[in-house]
């Protein structure tokens, strides 16, 4: 029989980052326990503005072995890339 | 240790309060039932150490004999340390740990309310910066007591033995002697006997919640705040604690 809590994916968003952040996991009873012990074991240095938690199942994950067929055909595709543009500066962080 | 001063004696509480509980639940770095809990205990400890060199540093100055807080927390013996009965109780099982913190938590924050009012400014600014680390404390420890008092069997048993283990030790906390009620004239500090009524609220609806019975006695041990007679634990606690400066006088780092 397992006896440990269940797993939790954590994000954080950073003092300066737009975007939450995937930093580790943690277990925890619930929801409420995740977040906070997220910011006891992820934010203790000052590390965060915002904590999301996710239960761990209910993440969907590709399969290593399908990175050929997933990931290959963008290899030789350098036109998908929008770099051939001038961005500007008034635009900011895109 | 001059009792002269009761404005000394009162900033000693407070200090040696955080302290020897910040000692206390530094003792299971290392050894908590998990990872994440472990984390939060210490992060807890650290708070409480940090809060106490912010009064014990106060103290000293006031005190003006050229000590430092760090001669206060290393160089004193049991009979001057001014800390509540509760906060030197081992630690025990973990509910032990976190109905103590619990007990301490809802105490220490209806203080700390209390003192950003103070008259005294270097009170008032100590507390204003202790108050957000002990809101989320009570908040921990609070919602911990509920899991456990309302969880399983066991852990409900546990944590109702160690409710009838703290309960005596909460009257202390209130019971107001002649440093409170100095400082109650004088503006520095709140009134226990109000403060009383809310933690009782408070704390009755934890309980409530948790499905614990707080047992119906208002005995209390005393001794501590008073510095009269603390119990065994604090002398074994401390002989850990202040090994270091003891063994190697003035070692630093």
């Amino acid at each position: 029989m397992r006896n440990e809590w269940p797993l939790w994916e954590v994000f954080i968003r950073g003092q300066h980052g737009m975007s939450h952040r995937h930093v580790g996991s943690l277990h925890a009873a619930d929801e409420e326990m995740a977040i906070k012990n997220a910011r006891d074991v992820y934010t203790r240095r000052n590390e965060g503005v915002s904590i999301w938690v996710v239960p761990a199942h209910h993440i969907a994950a590709s399969s290593p072995s399908d990175t050929g067929p997933l990931y290959e055909p963008s290899e030789s595709k350098v036109y998908r890339h929008p770099t051939f543009f001038d961005i500007p500066d008034d635009v900011g962080a895109m | 240790m001059s009792t002269a001063d009761p404005y000394f004696d009162f900033l000693c509480r407070m200090g040696d309060n955080t302290l020897i509980l910040g000692h206390r639940v530094s003792e299971w770095c290392g050894h908590s039932p998990v990872l994440e809990e472990d984390i939060a205990l210490a992060n807890i400890a650290l708070d409480l150490i940090g809060q106490t060199q912010m009064w014990l540093g106060l103290a000293a100055e006031v005190e003006g004999k050229g000590r430092t807080a760090d001669d206060l927390a290393m160089l004193r013996d049991v009979w001057d340390f001014r800390s509540a009965l509760i906060v030197e109780q081992p630690n025990g099982d973990f509910g032990q740990t976190l109905m103590r913190q619990f007990l301490f938590d809802t105490w220490h924050l209806l203080m700390l309310q209390g003192l950003t009012k103070s008259c005294e400014p270097r009170v008032a600014e100590i507390a204003a910066k202790a108050v957000k680390e002990v809101m989320y404390h009570v908040e921990r420890s609070g919602d911990t007591v509920i899991g456990l008092g309302d969880g399983t069997e066991e852990s409900h048993t546990k944590i109702q033995a160690a409710l009838d283990l703290m309960w005596p030790y909460v009257g202390e906390l209130f019971t107001p002697d002649a440093v409170d009620e100095a400082m109650l004239a004088a503006g520095i500090a709140p009134d226990l006997t109000e403060m009383r009524k809310t933690f009782e609220a408070q704390v009755s609806a934890v309980m409530a919640e948790a499905t614990l019975t707080i047992p119906d006695s208002r005995f209390a041990h005393k001794g501590g705040k008073s510095g009269f007679q603390h119990t065994e634990h604090l002398g074994h606690l401390l002989t850990n604690m202040q090994w270091l400066q003891r063994a190697y006088p003035g070692a630093n780092w």
